[in-house]
């Protein structure tokens, strides 16, 4: 019976996601407990720092430039037909501030960071490193896990503000500089438009929500990947995967709590 | 516990990050504009606001002078009662007319203040009487097609 075997594989993916749900939630509930260790011992968290956040400057930097730039010529292409050139400053920083700096630099952080991380715990996991650390009585969780964690969280935040201010840069570069908008308007429009608390908070508070659930499915899917070859690669590839859903999604309920036209 | 080359690239990142986050503030928000140390506060009341909103600024000759704290319904004038949060650097006469403005044709609206000639200043909590309310757009238009009432005379 094709019908019946095709809902059993319906039922036992939803339970077996489910059964991941609470795992997943069982884990970053352990990471925060075993945190303390990485706040002592802050060496650890400094070390993942640089692998997770130092080595994503570089691409963080080149595409928010390249956002920017986009934006400044797009925008300016729209805001013409206006007569509101003058504008295009308002539109680069509000859209890279709100949404596409922590969005971006968050998808990017993923694919750069997240991967590796999976990729890392996975063959630890897979060449038996953690059951050796669990032999020799180190919480892995502890010793491997939360100064990850950590790392993470720290560093979203500080590459989307590097991505939002090179998207800046770049709409400056290419609004004023090649195009010729007014740079007077260009930057007194923007400072009037832009909120410290209402667009740049919340924007940092996105990123931070973003870190959290990257580095949490990151971490989760390389700590629950099967010790083999393929095991690893399919981690790999659902960490991509599932964080750049987890961060649209969380983006859209966050943005639905944040900018409701107040 | 010795110093590393990860504590160097780290510690770069994260003035980077800082630094960033300052430019954020200070060059595309409008922290440093916007920096009221000391502040008195002023009631208004208007028959229409129109679209103005809570943080819309308060002008005077065009300079920024404050924000708008809270905007509420009176229930007993059935009046849009203001709450203005003024920089205590300004301080305004108690003849001073609030007007609600509008930046450019359809830009948003703010209020603006026209001080007056007494020699009385405004202190915190008081009320600014003279009040001026929306241009409501669809009203004008509306007037000019059907006509004054008194200009069919």
């Amino acid at each position: 019976m094709p019908i019946q075997r095709s809902l059993k594989a319906i039922g036992s993916r939803t339970i077996n996601a489910v059964w991941r749900m609470g795992y997943a939630s069982r884990f970053l509930v352990l990471t925060l407990i075993y945190s303390g260790l990485s706040f002592r011992r802050f060496r650890l968290t400094v070390k993942e720092m640089f692998f997770s956040g130092v080595m994503s400057i570089i691409i963080i930097m080149v595409a928010g430039m390249f956002v920017g730039m986009v934006l400044g010529l797009q925008g300016y292409e729209t805001l013409k037909r206006y007569g509101s050139e003058s504008a295009l400053g308002t539109l680069v920083a509000l859209s890279l501030v709100r949404e596409l700096g922590p969005v971006l630099a968050a998808l990017l952080f993923a694919s750069r960071a997240g991967s590796a991380m999976t990729a890392g715990i996975g063959l630890m996991k897979a060449t038996e490193q953690i059951s050796a650390m669990e032999m020799m009585a180190v919480n892995p969780i502890a010793r491997l896990i939360a100064p990850r964690f950590w790392a993470g969280v720290f560093s979203m935040p500080l590459l989307a503000s590097i991505f939002s201010v090179m998207g800046v840069f770049g709409g400056y570069v290419v609004g004023v500089v090649v195009i010729g908008v007014d740079e007077g308007s260009f930057w007194s429009q923007m400072q009037d438009a832009v909120d410290f608390q209402h667009d740049i908070m919340n924007g940092l508070i996105k990123s931070f929500v973003f870190g959290v659930a990257v580095t949490v499915i990151a971490l989760f899917e390389g700590f629950d990947a099967p010790p083999t070859a393929e095991g690893v690669a399919g981690a790999t590839t659902r960490t991509v995967v599932q964080s750049s859903l987890a961060i649209l999604l969380l983006d859209f309920i966050l943005t639905a709590f944040m900018f409701r036209g107040a | 516990m010795e110093r590393s080359t990860y504590d160097l690239w780290v510690g770069a990142f994260v003035v980077a990050g800082i630094g960033a986050l300052m430019v954020l503030a200070l060059k595309v928000g409008n922290l440093s504009t916007y920096n009221m140390s000391e502040t008195y506060q002023l009631q208004v009341y208007f028959t229409n606001i129109g679209g103005l909103k809570p943080t819309a600024s308060v002008r005077s000759a065009g300079v920024l002078v404050g924000r708008v704290a809270t905007i509420t319904l009176d229930p007993e004038r059935y009046e849009a009662k203001v709450t203005l949060t003024l920089d205590s650097r300004y301080k305004f006469p108690s003849d001073t007319i609030a007007k609600i403005q509008t930046s450019g044709l359809l830009g948003e609206n703010f209020i603006g203040l026209m001080p007056g000639a007494e020699d009385k200043m405004l202190d915190n909590g008081e009320l600014l009487k003279q009040t001026q309310s929306a241009m409501i757009l669809e009203d004008l238009i509306g007037q000019f097609i059907y006509g004054k009432p008194d200009s069919t005379k």
